[in-house]
């Protein structure tokens, strides 16, 4: 799975990037405590969601969607374990499990490696995990949450923006093949 | 028969979010004690949170207080500033408010003595040298101020009024060489005259070696000497030494002599009323601490 390859569908070459030994798990787990840490410290940014910004990343570079998926459970159920007791294990689990999987189908299917298109994709990912997220607190926690409203909006341009940054940073992860 | 990646990977997805809405599901019947997992990963991650607490809370206090000085130079400056400008504005306020206790005590000793006339006036200018005590005020001929009118301010005689021009005059303090009063013991009723030497201590003279004196006796105006009316404080005895054939009576003046920014002149020798020493002490302003600054107005009947 570390290995470079790439996947030869029609006319598309779409290469599979692998990373230094143990950069998705720091960079997972960094991601994690930053996040933890933004409504102490920079109440400002709490507005960013850095484990999905992280999960849409490896997501889309991998594309694997049995790893992408993997990936976003794992980070999802830590973020809901450090999310503290209101939130219940599975809630962040969920959305992220689906973003991975969908990031990685997508990812091998499409050149994502422009910053436009990273920038769309990952609006579009931060819109569809907090319908998810809107879901699962309908459905299964029956709680009250609306669709739509302008703070979504801001947030997935807020994190389109920084996911597109973010993911020319850890771009200087990858292992040249 | 061998399933397609492609399947094996939606299996896969349907199974972790069965899995995760199953243990959503437990939650949600269950009570919200902590689970073991949420332990255990917040037992993991509490030690790098705490060193990144640790190391942020370093970081952000290396970039407040080393690099990001610049507004804080402007902002010192401005505080600097303003507090000087606030300074001046306490020292203005405490000025108005010792000259307004100082006049606000003019006005009540003339309230006191509505039916004798008197004439309110500023110091303005005092003796040049050592050698003589004596104070310029603002009022002069055109006020009905003359020579030998007595001088007083509601704490007690000053001095008499020594030359006059049109719109000023010269008072001779008590403490100048020159300088006296008639005055009495208020207990023992013995009269003498208090004058001068030069310093800021008064003299009682002519006060027989067998009379007998107390230290801290008051002393007021007998009227004897045609110049001040009867009972104006002039001071409270000091020190006694006894001598022969007078005992030496040292006397520390009742008004503030060294300090007199506003003064009263009798224009005539009535008696006054003036208030108790206990209720004098307790005016504001009276204290000795007024500042240097000029009333705006002065009492004149």
């Amino acid at each position: 799975m570390n290995e470079t390859y790439e996947l030869r569908s029609g006319e598309t070459h779409i290469e599979v990037h692998k990373f230094f030994p143990g950069a998705i798990l720091i960079v997972s787990a960094a991601a994690l405590m930053l996040q933890a840490a933004f409504p102490v410290y920079l109440p400002k940014l709490d507005i960013l969601d850095l484990p999905l910004l992280i999960t849409i990343y490896f997501g889309l570079s991998r594309r694997n969607p049995s790893t992408g998926l993997l990936l976003g459970m794992t980070i999802g159920l830590a973020q809901d374990a450090l999310s503290g007791p209101t939130v219940p294990l599975g809630f962040y689990g969920i959305g992220k499990t689906v973003i991975g999987y969908l990031a990685s189908s997508i990812g091998a299917r499409l050149d994502t490696e422009h910053p436009a298109a990273r920038f769309a994709l990952t609006m579009g990912f931060v819109v569809v995990h907090q319908a998810v997220l809107v879901l699962t607190r309908r459905l299964l926690l029956a709680q009250p949450e609306p669709w739509f409203n302008v703070h979504l909006a801001i947030g997935a341009a807020v994190n389109a923006v920084a996911g597109t940054l973010l993911f020319l940073l850890l771009d200087r992860l990858r292992r040249s093949s | 028969m061998a399933i397609p990646s492609r399947h094996k990977s939606l299996a896969l997805l349907a199974g972790v979010l069965l899995a995760q809405v199953l243990l959503l599901a437990l939650q949600i019947k269950r009570d919200s004690r902590g689970r073991l997992i949420r332990v255990w990963a917040v037992s993991a991650v509490t030690p790098f949170e705490r060193g990144g607490s640790w190391g942020f809370g370093r970081l952000r206090g290396v970039w407040t207080h080393y690099f990001a000085l610049q507004s804080t130079s402007r902002e010192n400056e401005a505080l600097r500033i303003e507090n000087d400008s606030l300074k001046l504005t306490i020292s203005q306020l405490q000025s108005k408010a010792a000259e307004a206790d100082r006049l606000g005590s003019l006005l009540n000793f003339k309230n006191l003595n509505a039916k004798v006339p008197m004439v309110g006036a500023r110091v303005i200018g005092a003796s040049a040298g050592t050698a003589s005590r004596t104070i310029e005020i603002d009022r002069g001929e055109r006020d009905g101020i003359r020579r030998n009118q007595p001088v007083i301010t509601p704490d007690g005689a000053v001095g008499k009024v020594i030359e006059t021009y049109l719109d000023s005059a010269q008072v001779l303090l008590l403490t100048d060489k020159d300088g006296g009063a008639g005055a009495m013991l208020v207990e023992s009723r013995i009269q003498s005259p208090v004058g001068g030497t030069g310093e800021p201590i008064l003299t009682m003279k002519y006060v027989a070696g067998d009379d007998k004196v107390n230290v801290g006796e008051r002393i007021v105006t007998s009227g004897m000497d045609k110049i001040f009316p009867r009972d104006v404080p002039v001071g409270t005895v000091t020190e006694v030494k006894q001598g022969y054939p007078f005992k030496q009576i040292q006397v520390r003046p009742a008004a503030k002599l060294d300090r007199l920014e506003e003064v009263i002149v009798l224009l005539t020798a009535e008696p006054l009323e003036f208030k108790k020493e206990s209720e004098v002490q307790s005016v504001p302003g009276s204290d000795g601490n007024a500042s240097t600054a000029q009333p705006a107005a002065v009492v004149k009947p």
